[in-house]
Parts: structure tokens; C-alpha cells; sequence
């Protein structure tokens, strides 16, 4: 359940691509001001649902509401979208390509310019200015494209795998730029196959698997659907305290790992102490994200996520 | 619509800016004026080659006295055809044996020897390679018959006027085909420049961002009209050349072609106006087929049928401009791709304005018909959007 207004609203969104449906049923709330994250292995359409959102393709079936309105592309000046398959004019230069994105998104070319010229500035690629895009580095040209997705600041920011192909301080850099518009308002989407950005960024995903939505809600209600994981040391290994481990628990080592009983940590400590375990460390922890995802999507989506290319 | 052109002036601004300032559109511009430039040095050569060449003549076998009726007969001749037309003639003196000199003669190459006429005047001959029924032998019995008068009978009176019902119709028709070859060639070399627009966009990924930003058809809209901007900046340049180069060659300059119907201000402003409405259907169905392609390679795969379907639209007009109102040429200018060349013409045979007002008004709604079609289209089989049934499915049922 989602309280406020939603900045995006999907409502059994349908994608068929001749025999194949590549969305089945799509359903979404995106409240204003977050970041939300679309989760899932390649394939699991992702994609093709940013793209629907967006007014790039219609779907099937299905409604879609983006910032208050039905048909996307009147949204447009209001949205920016950096596609998961990156380009931009090489022959351009990198204030042009930035103030062009502008322009598209209705900015007056002049103004764009100018503003260009300042992000770039902000984000050390002022000396490049006026230097063709195909002689800027990967990264770079990368930095370029998502100046150029917010230079007209808009209220929806939509990421397709933003952080496909960048190094470990260009990562960090756009999570904080991420954060940075969310802070000034903006709502940010961005899809992603690996979890650790999500859960460092998002408030809110969906877990995508086979084209449906496995899962819609806040990360702590994610991780809420998995019991509190329990790993107990003990000085003794037979006693009656053993009757307070329920079963199915596994075993690390001499550590007992299994998970926190629903009448909680109270009466299984208790047990352990009456039952004479001799406790020499005992940890309650909250489950991941990935064991949520893994528990909600599946064993199969989680191993396919492990197998993409690492970021 | 609003949005729609402001969408297509973007993406035009940019698609100009990137054709025009490029290092590459100086040799788009001078492209056309290398035949003028190659036709001029190797058109000078081969008239001087010509010139120096020696041409074939008839000997004439006689002497000085007898061989001075025919020449001032040619002479006179040579006032009514064209000097390069009329039989040449050389005296020899005569020599011993007839047949043996005609035999040396025939066998001369300084100068070639094309026939030998002998007994000049009272028993004249001919012996030589040509068909008695032939130019040279018509010729050369026109000049014996005048040469028989020492003077001309009579002198014929000529008044001039500047044109007449019977050469006007033809000069009108020529001026027509004229005006259809030169759009028809502009379009050729312009329009097919379409078909590899899109798969720029295609190849950079950048079709995403735009299709996220805008409606297809300002992409569609922008490169059709970029285009267009950067062709009629080249024939601004082109034309300055040719009428540079007309007005160098021929006395008068453009003045002195064939006048069209509708007169020169008006038939030059439709021409300027049918060559952007047939660089604009064309370009459309270019763009559209052309932003089907995925690779360069499959651009220049689909170049060579277009080409040739091009062609055979430019036959489809030429082949009824000389009637502008026969069934064919009606049917060519209803044709919405045909349109343009067919009107042009009949702008230089007839006089009437409203058809053109038709015709252009016809020819923009097919504009946006294709090119909504092709943005339909692009978005369909491109971006995938829309139905998934195949169009002959969708026919079907």
C-alpha cells in the first residue's frame, strides 16, 4: 500500500512481442520523490517495462499513468531517461550532446548551452567542453549522457542499469547524485540486476522475474517476509537446550545457524540459558536483501543475476 | 502539433548543423560541378582534337577555272546549312590516266578522300564509297545545279519574329522536359542521401532518448526538412554555377531558353516549389524504407532498387510531358510521386495557375501520409510498439 501521490502508476501492463509475452501483467506505484528500484535478472522485462512507462512503445494491454498523465510523451518535459544501451553523436561535441538532450526535452538551446557548460564544470569535464564525444573516455561519455538526462531537471528520473559499465568511483559518484535529486524532489526509477545498489539506494522495488511482478513494496517489507537469522556458538554440544533450536537449522562450523522463532529472541534465550547451553556468542541478524530477493523470486532469478556481468 | 514541430525543428537544427558544417559537404557541394569542371577541359580538348582533325572531302578533279562555279556554289550553300554539314570539296589538277589519279585520291590520307568527282562541268562524275542515294551525292548534285548559274535567281526577303505558334509549342515542351530532367536528376542525387538517415540514430542508440523525448514523426519530420535545407543550400550554389556558366556560353544567358507558359518568375517559383515537394515524397518513402535498415550495408543494399524505382517514376512523367492534358499525364500528376515532374512540365506548357494550387495542396497531404505511415511504420517494426499481428494478418481479418 502506498501512501501519497504516485509519480508512475502501472496497472496490468501487457508486452507481447509476436509469440512471446515479454511483460504479464505488470503492475506498479511509484510515489512521488522516491527511488525505486526495478530488480530482476536480464530478461526479466525490465526494460521493456521502462520503456512502456515511457511512451517508447505501447503495450498490449494494460494502463499506465506517468506524472498525472495517460499518454507519457505529454510528461516528456518533465522526464529524463538514460537508456540502458548508451549513444550519443560522436562527432558532437560534449556541451552540444548535453544541451541537444536539453533541447529535446524543451529546454531553449541557449540556455542549455549555458547550463552544459556548468554541470560539466561540476562534475570536472569542464576542460572537455568542446571536444568530440569520441574523444572522450567510456566513462566520460557516460557522465555526459547522464548530464545530459538531467539537465532540464526533471521531476521523473528513469535509469536504465545506470551503473552498467562504470568503475567503482563513478559508481559511487552517480549513487550520490542519485540521492542528491531525490533530496531536491525529483522521483527516481532506475532498474538494476545487482542488489547491493538497490539496497543502498532504494526505499521502494519491484522484484521482476519471467515478466511478472513477484514483488511491490517498501526493502524493509521485502526483508520482513524473511525470519530473523540466529548463529549461536555454544560451549557445550549436547544438553537440553537443544530442544530450543528448531529444526531444520543448519550448521557453519561450530556455529548453529537457523532461523529466529516466531515467539522471539526472549524465550529462546531463555531455553538456551535453563537448558545449559554455556552461550559464547549469539547474533540476531536481519535478513538481506538478496535472501529476500532469493526467497520471493526464486532460487533461478538469483542464480541468473549472479551469472550477469558483474558491475 | 505543436510539439510534434517543435520536436523536428531540434532534431532538423541539429541534422543541418552536423551535414552543413561538416568537412565533408564541400565535396557534396563541389560533386555536381566536377562533370561541368571535366566536361569543360575534355569538351575544350575534344573540339580542338576535332578541330585539328582533317575531315573527308570530295576531290574534285578540274581545273581552277572549272572548280571556281562550285566553290562559290558551296559558298552560298554554306550560308543556308551549316558549314559542318556540307560536303567539302579540294580541286587537284588533272593528272594523265583518270583512273589512276581517282585510284591515289581514293587511297590519300592527307586529306582523307571520301569520292572523286571528275568531269566538272559538262560530264561530272562521282567515284568514291558512298551511297548514290546518299547526303554526299544529293549534296554534291545540288552544288553542280547551282554552280550552272552565275548568279542566285532571286534573293529571298526575310522578316524576323520571335516565335511562331509552330516552333512555340515545341520550345514549350522542351523547356518542360528540361524543367523535369533537372528536378528529376536534383531529386536523385538529393533524396537517396535519406535512406542512410536514420540508421544513425539506429547505430548510436540514440533513437531511444529521442523516442522517449518527442513523437516519431518530428524525428522523421526533422531529418526530412534537414535535408531538405542542405539541398537547397547546394543548389543555390549549383545554380549560381550553371547560370554563371549559361550566360558565359550563350548570348542572352537564361533569358535566351525557351519562355514557359506561365512565364519565367512563375514557372522558377514552381520549380523551387515542386523540387521540395518531390524531394519531400521521395525523401519520406526513402526515410521510411531507409530507417527500416539496421546496418550502412543494408542502406546500400536497398540504394540500387531505389534508384531504379526513382527512375522509372521520371518515365512515367517524361514519357507525357509533351501533352500536359492526355489521360497519361492527368494520371501522372494525380500519381502522388509522379506529381511533381509531371506538373513542372505542364507549368511550362499551360498557362492556367489553379491546377498547381491543386497539385501542391495534393502533394502535401501525401507528404504527411507517408510520413506518417513511415513514423507508424518505424514505430512498429523499429521500436517495436503497437499490435503484434503481422500487416497481412492484420489484413485478414
Amino acid at each position: 500500500m502506498v501512501d501519497g501521490p504516485l509519480a508512475v502508476e502501472a496497472i496490468d501492463l501487457v508486452k507481447d512481442f509476436g509469440a512471446t509475452r515479454a511483460v504479464d501483467g505488470v503492475s506498479l506505484s511509484v510515489p512521488t520523490g522516491s527511488i525505486y528500484g526495478l530488480l530482476g535478472p536480464n530478461g526479466a522485462g525490465k526494460t521493456t517495462t521502462l520503456r512502456m512507462l515511457l511512451g517508447i512503445i505501447d503495450p498490449s494491454s494494460g494502463n499506465r499513468r506517468v506524472l498525472g498523465r495517460s499518454r507519457p510523451l505529454d510528461a516528456a518535459e518533465e522526464i529524463g531517461y538514460l537508456p540502458e544501451e548508451r549513444g550519443l553523436y560522436p562527432a558532437m561535441h560534449a556541451r552540444d550532446a548535453i544541451a541537444f538532450m536539453g533541447a529535446l526535452r524543451g529546454m531553449a538551446l541557449r540556455e542549455a548551452r549555458r547550463r552544459a557548460d556548468e554541470l560539466l564544470t561540476e562534475y570536472g569535464l569542464g576542460e572537455w567542453a568542446k571536444k568530440p564525444i569520441r574523444n572522450l573516455s567510456k566513462g566520460m561519455a557516460q557522465t555526459v549522457q547522464l548530464l545530459g538526462t538531467i539537465i532540464h531537471k526533471p521531476r521523473l528520473i528513469v535509469l536504465d542499469e545506470p551503473f552498467s559499465g562504470l568503475d567503482a568511483i563513478n559508481q559511487a559518484r552517480l549513487e550520490e547524485r542519485i540521492r542528491s535529486e531525490a533530496r531536491e524532489g525529483a522521483t527516481i526509477i532506475f532498474s538494476t540486476h545487482v542488489i547491493a545498489h538497490a539496497e543502498r539506494l532504494c526505499e521502494r522495488i519491484a522484484i521482476i522475474a519471467k515478466g511478472k511482478v513477484a514483488f511491490d513494496g517498501r526493502v524493509d517489507e521485502a526483508r520482513a517476509r524473511l525470519r530473523p537469522i540466529v548463529r549461536l556458538q555454544t560451549r557445550e554440544r549436547e544438553g537440553p537446550w537443544r530442544s530450543a533450536i528448531p529444526a531444520g537449522s543448519r550448521t557453519e562450523g561450530s556455529t548453529f545457524v537457523f532461523e529466529l522463532p516466531e515467539s522471539g529472541p526472549e524465550p529462546l534465550l531463555k531455553a538456551l540459558i535453563d537448558g545449559g547451553a554455556g552461550i559464547e556468542a549469539l547474533a540476531i541478524e536481519r535478513p538481506g536483501l538478496h535472501d529476500a530477493f532469493v526467497a520471493i523470486a526464486g532460487e533461478s532469478a538469483a542464480a541468473a543475476m549472479a551469472q550477469e556481468k558483474p558491475q | 502539433m505543436r510539439k510534434l514541430l517543435r520536436g523536428a525543428f531540434v532534431i532538423g537544427r541539429r541534422d543541418f548543423a552536423a551535414t552543413v558544417l561538416s568537412k565533408t559537404f564541400l565535396f557534396f557541394l563541389l560533386g555536381p560541378l566536377f562533370p561541368l569542371l571535366f566536361g569543360g577541359i575534355f569538351g575544350g580538348i575534344g573540339a580542338s582534337v576535332a578541330s585539328q582533325r582533317e575531315k573527308p572531302v570530295v576531290a574534285v578533279v578540274a581545273s581552277p577555272s572549272d572548280f571556281a562555279p562550285l566553290a562559290s556554289a558551296r559558298e552560298r550553300l554554306a550560308d543556308a546549312i551549316d558549314d559542318e554539314k556540307l560536303v567539302r570539296l579540294e580541286r587537284f589538277d588533272p593528272q594523265g590516266g583518270s583512273t589512276d589519279q581517282q585510284t591515289r585520291l581514293l587511297a590519300s590520307r592527307e586529306p582523307p578522300v571520301l569520292a572523286v568527282l571528275t568531269g566538272v562541268p559538262a560530264q561530272p562524275h562521282l567515284t568514291g564509297a558512298i551511297d548514290p542515294d546518299g547526303v554526299t551525292a544529293h549534296q554534291v548534285q545540288l552544288l553542280l545545279a547551282d554552280a550552272k548559274e552565275t548568279q542566285p535567281s532571286s534573293t529571298v526577303a526575310v522578316t524576323h519574329t520571335d516565335t511562331a505558334s509552330g516552333s512555340l509549342s515545341n520550345d514549350r515542351a522542351a523547356t518542360g522536359q528540361v524543367g523535369q530532367t533537372v528536378l528529376f536528376f536534383l531529386t536523385l542525387l538529393l533524396s537517396t542521401m535519406l535512406l542512410s538517415q536514420v540508421v544513425e540514430e539506429k547505430s548510436n542508440k540514440i533513437v531511444e532518448v529521442v523516442a522517449a523525448a518527442l513523437p516519431i514523426e518530428s524525428l522523421f519530420v526533422g531529418k526530412l526538412f534537414a535535408m531538405l535545407a542542405a539541398s537547397v543550400l547546394g543548389l543555390l550554389v549549383w545554380t549560381a554555377a550553371v547560370a554563371a556558366v549559361i550566360a558565359s556560353l550563350k548570348q542572352g544567358g537564361l533569358a535566351a531558353l525557351p519562355p514557359p507558359a506561365i512565364g519565367w518568375p512563375a514557372f522558377l517559383t514552381l520549380a523551387v516549389v515542386y523540387f521540395a515537394l518531390n524531394y519531400l515524397l521521395l525523401g519520406a518513402v526513402f526515410l521510411t524504407i531507409g530507417a527500416q535498415a539496421s546496418t550502412v550495408r543494408e542502406v546500400q543494399t536497398l540504394s540500387m532498387p531505389v534508384t531504379f524505382a526513382q527512375v522509372v517514376i521520371f518515365g512515367f512523367a517524361a514519357t507525357t510531358a509533351a501533352s500536359p492534358n492526355s489521360a497519361g499525364a492527368i494520371a501522372a500528376a494525380i500519381f502522388p510521386l509522379s506529381s511533381p515532374l509531371a506538373m513542372i512540365a505542364r507549368g511550362a506548357q499551360e498557362a492556367d495557375i489553379w491546377p498547381h494550387v491543386a497539385a501542391i495542396l495534393w502533394q502535401i497531404l501525401w507528404v504527411a501520409v507517408i510520413l506518417r505511415v513511415g513514423s507508424r511504420l518505424f514505430r512498429k517494426t523499429v521500436l517495436k510498439s503497437g499490435p503484434s499481428r503481422s500487416w497481412w494478418r492484420m489484413r485478414r481479418t
